[in-house]
């Protein structure tokens, strides 16, 4: 892949809007049962404005950043060869329905290892107001030829 | 087992939880995450890949490993941090799925909160490596 990455800024993603509905489908289907998460009085009672998305329910909107990188003509990233390596969101909030996300990407590190290459990106999170609300970081490896 | 403060020791176990996954459970994270790829769904396609079959998503994982520290804080702190490091993946087979096993642990006290260290198990391997939650806590 392209080393000449590292660094690069991605323009902003397309913004996200968080729905109630898709909040209480994540919250399925990682197991949770939290009512903060499916019931719009509890959240509220606990100081929040609709019900609250799971911790790693960031990945959605993280996602359309990805897909610029992925996507990038010049990254030369094959997809298919694109494992996970780690993942961290660190949140300055907890999002909830009603807000609109947008994500924007840097590209922090590049390096290669072992033949494999691994891209590490930053994706800031931030609500319609420009605030910020959780940084998700991803390293992605690249497997190489075998 | 409800969150409390000042009340927290390194090595206390908060939460405790194991989940069956299930082929349903992959297509179901799949629509709800936007992650189609067909290794996740497809035996098929993960065997042409070099894979014996299909895998659940890193990321349902990840996502379902820190719900028993969702629950056990409830209202009581939020999560401020939460990182993995991906480093077994967990196959599901179609017709027995996959039991995976997370164990919450307290691995740091401080003034704001409490660092929360994931052990999360399948088949006897840890799946997850430096799975770490970090909470704030209410009054703390």
């Amino acid at each position: 892949m392209n080393p000449e990455l590292q660094g690069r800024v991605f323009p902003p993603a397309p913004p996200y809007l968080v729905g109630r509905e898709k909040v209480r489908e994540f919250a399925s289907a990682v197991f949770s049962t939290s009512p903060l998460n499916f019931d719009p009085q509890a959240a509220i009672a606990a100081g929040y404005a609709d019900v609250v998305a799971p911790p790693t329910f960031a990945v959605v909107v993280q996602e359309l950043s990805l897909a610029q990188l992925l996507g990038a003509p010049d990254a030369g990233i094959d997809f298919s060869r694109v494992v996970h390596g780690d993942q961290r969101f660190s949140y300055s909030r907890a999002i909830v329905a009603g807000d609109e996300l947008t994500a924007q990407l840097t590209v922090s590190s590049v390096k290669t290892l072992g033949g494999h290459s691994l891209v590490t990106s930053d994706s800031v999170i931030s609500d319609a107001s420009g605030a910020h609300v959780v940084t998700a970081t991803s390293t992605l490896v690249v497997r190489g030829d075998e | 087992m409800a969150a409390g403060t000042g009340s927290l020791s390194v090595g206390d176990v908060v939460a405790r939880q194991s989940y069956e996954l299930t082929r349903e459970s992959l297509v179901r994270y799949a629509g709800a995450s936007g992650d189609f790829n067909p290794i996740h769904y497809r035996d098929d396609v993960a065997r042409s890949v070099g894979l014996d079959g299909v895998l659940a998503h890193g990321m349902l994982t990840m996502g379902l490993a820190v719900q028993p520290v969702v629950e056990w804080l409830g209202a009581a702190g939020s999560i401020t941090d939460y990182q993995v490091r991906f480093t077994r993946p967990i196959p599901v087979d179609g017709e027995s799925g996959a039991t995976v096993i997370v164990v919450a642990t307290v691995g740091a006290v401080d003034d704001a909160g409490a660092r929360i260290d994931l052990t999360v198990t399948f088949d006897g391997s840890t799946v997850l490596g430096k799975a770490q939650v970090r909470v704030a806590l209410a009054g703390a």
